[in-house]
């Protein structure tokens, strides 16, 4: 048990119920079953893809082209919905598939060009905006069919949203491939160093292939969340989340240079960012302060553990 | 020709490319829009190239020593924010003071994150994520909820863009541009030519090499950060100048752009090779892309992002495939020509 709270993740554990006993003195409606599903709610887009994107660094790569392809994938729903008179099962497929494409277009140029995955997706997160301008210019769409917006909105068991359901399982599904799969040890073991892996015997780059397929479906997945949830599209939706998707990795401890990290850490992180959000909003600090206090917070979190646990990186 | 396909080594090549493609695309685009060739054309591209080449110059020092600086674009609106503030209120203050004030400002600012990375280790995509919100967030504290408007902002700092210094075949260089090209042409002679400087590659291409050269790569990542932020400063105060309204979301994205610059510019994303000179070729480019995409009928102005992401795509590509061909074929070459000499020494 001490061990456990002496790692990284017991500190994160120590430091989410410390937040969680200010907040609920804060106000007593904090621990209300409503405002927790709601505190999920507001970011549960970004905390489906922070999931996908903790393999992805783990892996030693980034993704940096998620915001754009939610942006992406929800514009092109909106399109096909609205504009162009497809039913909208079939525009959720078409847009998943983009998702797909997508994805495979960032894992080809890193993986047969052999472009580092920060240049790629970098371009890409351009681009993927860029058409996702193309399709709604300046418009914005709205007025999606009513089961469309209930499926983002309503609970769909008891009060529980069907993306809050899917957050979970997809949690559990990754937790198990991760933890418990050959294919979670070999994203370990590129991570840590993709020479040895290779002579190992694993095919890195199909391997690399397949995550960035993944990163980009769920990012699509996740871009239709949010058209069902705010009801509405427009040509910046999602705009700037990859930067807070990867602030929630990395301060759950994934190291950068890859190899190590948890989705136990991820969710303690999602928790940590979710609910100082939540305190500081109840005392009244906006946005863009309480972006700054994650950022103060990432930062320690390297320097943190370098202090009091030793090394949890490998030094630059 | 092989002569000076040899003289110029790949970074002069990469130039060289560079210089054509953007006049490709201009005569391209020129056979496309009718009277593509004007005066606004260039006043439009340089007058965003002034900005624009400062940042790709700022961020190419970090990506030079192995890495990256997300903070450029908060660096940039905080100081733009910070001058217009200072000046509005001290209108008569001199110009000389007021560059200082941008550069050592931004510079502050490159030095905490230069600080945490260097000697706190904290690999600069973290810090500067973190410091990206940090910085933006104490604008708006700042700020108190405020903006610069140019009503308030001395006549003398708002003209001085749009100063005309002299004028070639027709095109009118205007002071802000002149001042950005001198900026980013000192850069590129002190990396060139001065010890500390050429210190910037070593530690980019080999950290471990470089400490054992005795180069204290700590110090060479820290006055990275610290320039990067001073040129950012400068960004900031071209900014002012150029807008003169100046909110809280000043400078957003700029951190992005400014690595797309460097990249299409060939300038290494892993450090240890590139050069300002393709940085500012790149801002151009990307520049060029961006205004003439507007003024094109055939696709409408929304395409403008597809484009650019396209276009890195394909330029990092080719640059990539490129150089490896050129490595390889210089290899062969340097091979055969070792194997000819022996051969002539092992003939009696």
């Amino acid at each position: 048990m001490i061990a456990r709270l002496k790692s990284w993740e017991g500190f994160l554990l120590m430091s989410l119920v410390v937040i969680i006993g200010i907040n609920a003195g804060l106000s007593p409606e904090f621990l209300t079953l409503g405002n927790q599903i709601n505190l999920f709610q507001l970011s549960i887009e970004k905390i489906i893809v922070a999931l996908v994107m903790t393999f992805i660094i783990i892996n030693g790569e980034i993704d940096l082209s998620v915001g754009s392809m939610m942006g992406l994938s929800a514009c092109a729903f909106g399109w096909m919905v609205k504009e162009q008179g497809v039913a909208a099962p079939a525009a959720i497929a078409i847009s998943l598939g983009i998702g797909v494409l997508g994805g495979a277009l960032n894992g080809w140029f890193i993986t047969r060009v052999g472009l580092p995955s920060l240049v790629v997706t970098l371009a890409t997160l351009i681009g993927f905006r860029g058409l996702a301008r193309v399709l709604v210019e300046d418009r914005g769409l709205t007025d999606f069919p009513e089961w469309f917006d209930a499926l983002g909105q309503q609970g769909l068991i008891g009060p529980l949203p069907f993306a809050l359901v899917a957050f979970a399982v997809l949690f559990g599904v990754l937790y198990i491939v991760l933890e418990r799969s050959g294919f979670g040890r070999k994203t370990q073991v590129i991570g840590t160093n993709r020479e040895v892996a290779e002579f190992a015997g694993i095919d890195t780059n199909r391997h690399k292939m397949i995550l960035f397929i993944a990163s980009g479906t769920i990012a699509a997945f996740a871009g239709l969340l949010y058209a069902a949830r705010v009801g509405a599209v427009r040509g910046d939706v999602a705009n700037g989340f990859e930067l807070d998707i990867i602030t929630i990795v990395l301060l759950g401890g994934v190291s950068i240079f890859g190899g190590t990290g948890s989705l136990t850490g991820t969710l303690l992180a999602i928790l940590i960012v979710l609910n100082i959000r939540n305190g500081m909003a109840l005392l009244n600090i906006t946005g863009h302060i309480q972006t700054g206090v994650i950022g103060l917070l990432l930062i320690a979190s390297v320097m943190v553990p370098r202090l009091k646990f030793g090394t949890r990186e490998k030094t630059a | 020709m092989t002569g000076l396909f040899h003289r110029l080594g790949p970074q002069g090549l990469r130039v060289l490319a560079l210089l054509a493609v953007i006049l490709l695309l201009l005569a391209f685009f020129a056979s496309q829009i009718d009277g593509y060739f004007n005066a606004r054309l260039f006043s439009r591209i340089s007058g965003s190239v002034a900005i624009m080449a400062l940042i790709a110059t700022a961020q190419t020092l970090v990506i030079l020593t192995r890495n990256i600086d997300l903070s450029i674009g908060s660096i940039v609106g905080f100081t733009a924010f910070a001058a217009g503030n200072l000046v509005s209120t001290n209108p008569e203050m001199s110009a000389l003071v007021l560059v200082l004030f941008c550069c050592c400002f931004g510079a502050c600012f490159g030095a905490v994150n230069g600080l945490i990375v260097a000697y706190g280790r904290v690999p600069s995509i973290i810090v500067t994520l973190a410091t990206m919100a940090i910085f933006r967030s104490l604008l708006v504290e700042y700020s108190d909820g405020k903006s610069i408007t140019t009503n308030t902002l001395p006549a003398w700092l708002t003209e001085f863009p749009n100063l005309p210094v002299f004028t070639v075949f027709g095109l009118e260089f205007r002071a802000a541009f002149v001042a950005a090209l001198t900026v980013v042409f000192v850069v590129h002679l002190a990396l060139t030519r001065l010890r500390p400087m050429r210190q910037f590659f070593a530690v980019g291409s080999n950290p471990e090499a470089a400490e054992m050269a005795g180069i204290d790569a700590r110090r060479v990542v820290f006055s990275a950060f610290v320039l990067s932020g001073a040129l950012a400063g400068l960004a900031g105060l071209m900014f002012l100048a150029r807008f003169g309204n100046i909110t809280v979301v000043a400078g957003l994205g700029f951190e992005l752009k400014s690595v797309a610059a460097a990249v299409v510019g060939g300038v290494n994303i892993f450090g240890g090779s590139g050069t300002v000179i393709g940085a500012l070729l790149g801002a151009v480019l990307v520049d060029v892309i961006d205004t003439s995409l507007v003024r094109w009928a055939i696709v409408s102005e929304f395409w403008r992002e597809a484009v650019l992401g396209a276009l890195i795509l394909l330029s990092v590509t080719t640059d990539t495939l490129f150089t490896r061909r050129l490595v390889a074929w210089r290899a062969a070459r340097a091979h055969a020509r070792r194997e000819a000499t022996l051969n002539q020494e092992a003939r009696p």
